[in-house]
């Protein structure tokens, strides 16, 4: 049971095969057994998803059903839930429990989706490791000695260990297709404005984007078929109608012109993953697609631009947490400074305190034009630069990272090698494009992740092309030998 | 050395909007502490403001209250400072596009002059809310009602010379924005507030001196004896050959004296930057002439049409035109009576005296205009004299009626039946044997003052009542 895709369990609940509490009790027993190996969770509330399941099993029963009716989904930490804490992966949050749901959360309890539990992230979203969160490393389920990609690491190796049929994630910079791909999943990054933010936890906002992550591109369609539409309480949300997601999952290849950025194949690419990458090609090219050859000649950028504008952002979006109203707050403060200070050390982690300080150092007087608003010119320029490409090409596609994943602790002491490796997922969310993560292969036993991006609000092409490439590859129904026991 | 004082005001006004420029919380004053502050007010995490078109509507009435270039496409910045009354530890205001451009606003003096003073611009931010340090035991109380109540900053030219011109301006200032109904313009409630930029220069130079700035001025009267202490501060500094320090004062309104803030109170980078959780005001052509056209007539315009379609002096008109509600009840008195002239007497002098003396405002008279207006009326058809008239407005003043009421009520209506008024002067004449004797021995110029003493005794028997002009008539006939 715990194998099945968020379209077979729709199948089976509405077949009577089993019920909702059935497949939830399975799936939080599973957790139970086997996420001390992962570390995937930081909140299971059972009796609550129990409690959700059981209602979504008497509306089954009644017949008045909602899309994903008992449908059991995880959520990353950092979209708010009404009463049940919400940590974002930091000290300063441990003790928040917010009282309201992001739109994100009430879209899907208006789907009658079960919520299993929170996962666990990076703190603020900040890392593309799992390393950095307060409650310790998330392990990637295909070798616990592996990070799982980050920031949404949680929800990636809890969807690859099956204790979790689908989950949610953020993308700020890759946080979805990172993970995805080093977990072997499929992600989902949106085009900006697609999914609201309202009640997601802020990292940096032009660029976050909230999507889904799961193990097909089907179920991805089937979940941001709930995620996607305008929010009149974000005013950055797009009011572009909302297609069904599906409608063009079965749609022809023939002619879909593809184009391979050269800037992503080339030094810097690991030898095996850029070999899994040529053959997923391939088989997009048997499925009648044209490959062209295409530039993104901004690319070497994307990495200095993105750390000036998503430091600067956060450096901003994080000065709410000031002990002053709520979170975490250092004992016996002396005055306002010692609050602020001594609750600000305490409750932020290195990661966030080293983007806090760059971001604070970007806007600074005297520096902001050679920093931040240089950046936001290249932004435009890295824009065009997909733009361009879009004149010639309908999808472009390529890795989604380096290579598979590494050891833990293996980059955390040298931050830019860990910046490096979101050098092919950055410049998507600079552009506010769709993205997507599609598990391409395999290297030394570790998955690797094919990118896909598409134009703006273009979503149901990267889902089309995905589902064609999954039609006609496995790669995405394999499952880590780690997590074969547990029940089933 | 005679020095020129060179000054620009910055003015926070709050909007009317119903709710936050930012949030649906109410934006009522006095309400209880944190009653009226919702999550986006706290800045819960992820949390997003979401812009309130009224907010924009009225900045931009006021754009076209002074003329000014409306900016077409403004941006929201972030202005970044930590303190526990500002709850995301930035204020989202205006910096590089603000809403409103360059303008100019006409102020008025007391010897009736007009002097134009630029604006520079105007720009919605977000107010924060308040700190309370006292009954707290060693710590401090925060209330967030008032942070995100939409403000206007309106920023001037250094323009203003002196304490009376900026006393001037704020009026001139408030009558516009309460005419134009963005703002109650209430100081005590803090709806205006003021921060003074005052520097010298030798009388007859062009370059500006080094300036202070003065914060938290919340009265005219404060404004100006800030600016005055201000005045003799940096005068006394120059003349003994020193320099005005760059800094931020703070005029302590109890001691009479501006000090500098403590540096820990002066943030010194605020790391502005777009507001990324806002998409920029766009606005077009269509929404602004709509709003145009629904701009309401201006104090400087009805000052103007008081003076050339009534009739009345320039500084009538000004005190007639300061405000709205005032200058409607002016008109409908009018209106009522057919008189601007004695309307404005009556409005100016009797009404306004009372209502300042019982400290009232014009919408919370006890006598409507149109009462006042009735009165008017019963002088006019010489149903009473003013004399009595001062007697029925007291008694409209305490809600006795109408004036007809009140005329009937107490019988105080104009004796002007002549076999009534002839045998009061027949008896006045007759007990006063000597006053017409010496009447009647006067020479023509004498005569017209003896005879008020005969007009007083008619009108003291008459209790008042007596119709003057038609005494006066008897009295010339029968004292011959």
């Amino acid at each position: 049971m715990h194998t099945l895709t968020v379209a077979q369990l729709m199948q089976g609940l509405r077949d009577k095969q089993f019920s909702s509490t059935e497949v939830t009790q399975c799936l939080l027993q599973r957790i139970g057994e086997l996420d001390a190996q992962y570390n995937s969770f930081i909140t299971v509330d059972a009796d609550r998803a129990l409690a959700q399941a059981r209602a979504a099993d008497q509306r089954l029963e009644q017949g008045q059903t909602t899309p994903l009716t008992g449908i059991p989904v995880a959520h990353k930490d950092i979209f708010c839930t009404e009463g049940v804490r919400t940590s974002c992966g930091s000290r300063m949050l441990d003790n928040f429990a917010p009282p309201y749901d992001a739109t994100v959360i009430k879209q899907f309890h208006d789907a009658g989706a079960v919520v299993l539990g929170k996962t666990n992230m990076d703190e603020f979203a900040m890392g593309s490791s799992n390393e950095s969160s307060f409650y310790g490393a998330v392990r990637n389920p295909w070798d616990t000695g592996r990070v799982p990609g980050g920031s949404s690491g949680g929800s990636a190796a809890a969807v690859a260990a099956c204790l979790a049929p689908a989950a949610t994630g953020t993308d700020t910079g890759g946080s979805i297709r990172q993970p995805a791909a080093l977990c072997g999943i499929t992600g989902l990054k949106p085009t900006y404005g697609r999914v609201s933010r309202l009640g997601m936890i802020a990292f940096a906002s032009s660029l976050d984007q909230g999507g889904p992550m799961a193990r097909s591109a089907e179920d991805c369609a089937l979940l941001l078929n709930a995620m996607a539409g305008h929010d009149p309480l974000d005013s950055t949300s797009a009011e572009a109608p909302v297609p069904n997601y599906t409608e063009h999952l079965g749609d022809s290849l023939e002619g879909l012109r593809v184009g391979l950025p050269r800037e992503y194949f080339s030094e810097g690419l690991d030898a095996a993953t850029g070999e899994c990458i040529q053959t997923a090609l391939k088989e997009l090219e048997a499925r009648g697609a044209t490959l062209v050859d295409v530039s993104l000649p901004h690319t070497q950028l994307t990495v200095p631009t993105y750390y000036i504008i998503a430091p600067a952002e956060a450096s901003t979006n994080l000065s709410r947490f000031d002990g002053v109203r709520y979170g975490h707050r250092c004992d016996d403060p002396k005055d306002l400074h010692d609050l602020y200070t001594r609750t600000r050390e305490e409750g932020f982690g290195d990661e966030v305190k080293r983007r806090i300080l760059v971001g604070t150092y970007a806007l600074s007087a005297g520096y902001y034009d050679a920093y931040y608003k240089k950046a936001q010119q290249v932004r435009r320029l890295i824009k065009q630069d997909f733009t361009q490409c879009f004149d010639e090409v309908d999808i472009l596609a390529g890795p989604t990272t380096p290579g598979p994943a590494f050891g833990l602790g293996e980059k955390s002491d040298d931050p830019v090698s860990m910046y490096l490796e979101d050098i092919y997922t950055l410049a998507v969310n600079l552009a506010g494009l769709p993205a997507m993560s599609v598990p391409a292969g395999f290297v030394g036993g570790l998955p690797v992740g094919l990118q896909l991006i598409g134009r703006h609000f273009d979503e149901s092409r990267l889902l089309n092309v995905a589902h064609q490439y999954q039609q006609h590859t496995d790669w995405h129904l394999q499952r880590p030998d780690s997590a074969a026991g547990g029940s089933n | 050395m005679a020095w020129e004082t060179v000054i620009g005001l910055e003015v926070h006004l709050q909007l009317a909007t119903r709710s936050k420029i930012f949030s649906g919380s109410a934006t009522n004053f006095g309400a209880a502490p944190n009653t009226q502050a919702n999550a986006v007010d706290l800045a819960m995490p992820g949390m997003l403001p979401v812009l309130n078109e009224q907010a924009v509507a009225f900045a931009v009435k006021f754009g076209l209250g002074i003329g000014a270039e409306i900016g077409k496409r403004s941006v929201f910045d972030r202005k970044n400072y930590f303190y526990p009354d500002l709850p995301k530890g930035y204020q989202i205001s205006q910096f590089e596009a603000p809403i409103v451009g360059r303008g100019v606003f006409e102020i008025t003096l007391s010897d009736g002059s007009t002097r134009d003073i630029g604006i520079t611009r105007a720009h919605l931010e977000e107010d924060a809310g308040k700190s309370l340090h006292e009954d707290f035991h060693g710590l401090s109380g925060i209330d967030l009602n008032r942070a995100g109540t939409p403000l206007l900053e309106i920023v001037s030219e250094p323009d203003i010379r002196n304490a009376e011109e900026a006393v001037a301006y704020l009026k001139a200032l408030h009558s516009l924005v309460t005419y134009l109904g963005i703002s109650d313009g209430n100081m005590a409630e803090g709806s205006m507030r003021c921060d003074i930029n005052i520097s010298l220069r030798p009388q007859g130079t062009e370059t500006l001196g080094t300036r202070a700035e003065i914060k938290n001025v919340n009265s005219f009267r404060f404004v100006e004896k800030a600016i005055q202490h201000e005045f003799d501060r940096q005068a006394d500094i120059l003349d003994d050959g020193g320099t005005v320090v760059q800094e931020t004062r703070l005029y302590d309104a109890e001691r009479d004296e501006t000090r500098p803030m403590r540096s820990k109170e002066v943030a010194n980078d605020y790391r502005y930057f777009p507001e990324p959780d806002l998409l920029p005001v766009v606005i077009d052509d269509a929404y602004i002439e709509n709003l145009r056209k629904d701009l309401p007539e201006l104090p400087v315009q009805k000052r103007q049409r008081f003076t050339e379609a009534y009739g009345l002096s320039t500084y009538d008109a000004g005190v007639l035109a300061d405000s709205r509600a005032l200058a409607d009840y002016f008109e409908a008195v009018t209106k009522r009576c057919g008189d601007a002239k004695i309307a404005a007497n009556w409005v100016q002098v009797e009404l306004l005296g009372q209502l300042n003396k019982s400290e009232l405002s014009i919408g919370d008279s006890p006598v409507s205009a149109d009462k006042l207006g009735g009165l008017i009326e019963r002088i006019l058809d010489n149903s009473i004299s003013g004399k009595i008239a001062k007697q029925v407005f007291e008694a409209m003043w305490q809600g006795e009626g109408s004036a007809d009421e009140i005329i009937e009520a107490r019988g105080l209506k104009q004796v002007s039946d002549s076999g009534e008024l002839e045998a009061l002067v027949d008896e006045v004449i007759a007990s006063s044997a000597a006053q017409v004797q010496q009447y009647l021995e006067a020479d023509e110029g004498k005569r017209k003052k003896l005879v008020g003493y005969f007009v007083g005794q008619v009108m003291k028997l008459s209790k008042g009542q007596a119709n003057p002009k038609m005494v006066n008539e008897l009295l010339a006939k029968k004292l011959v």
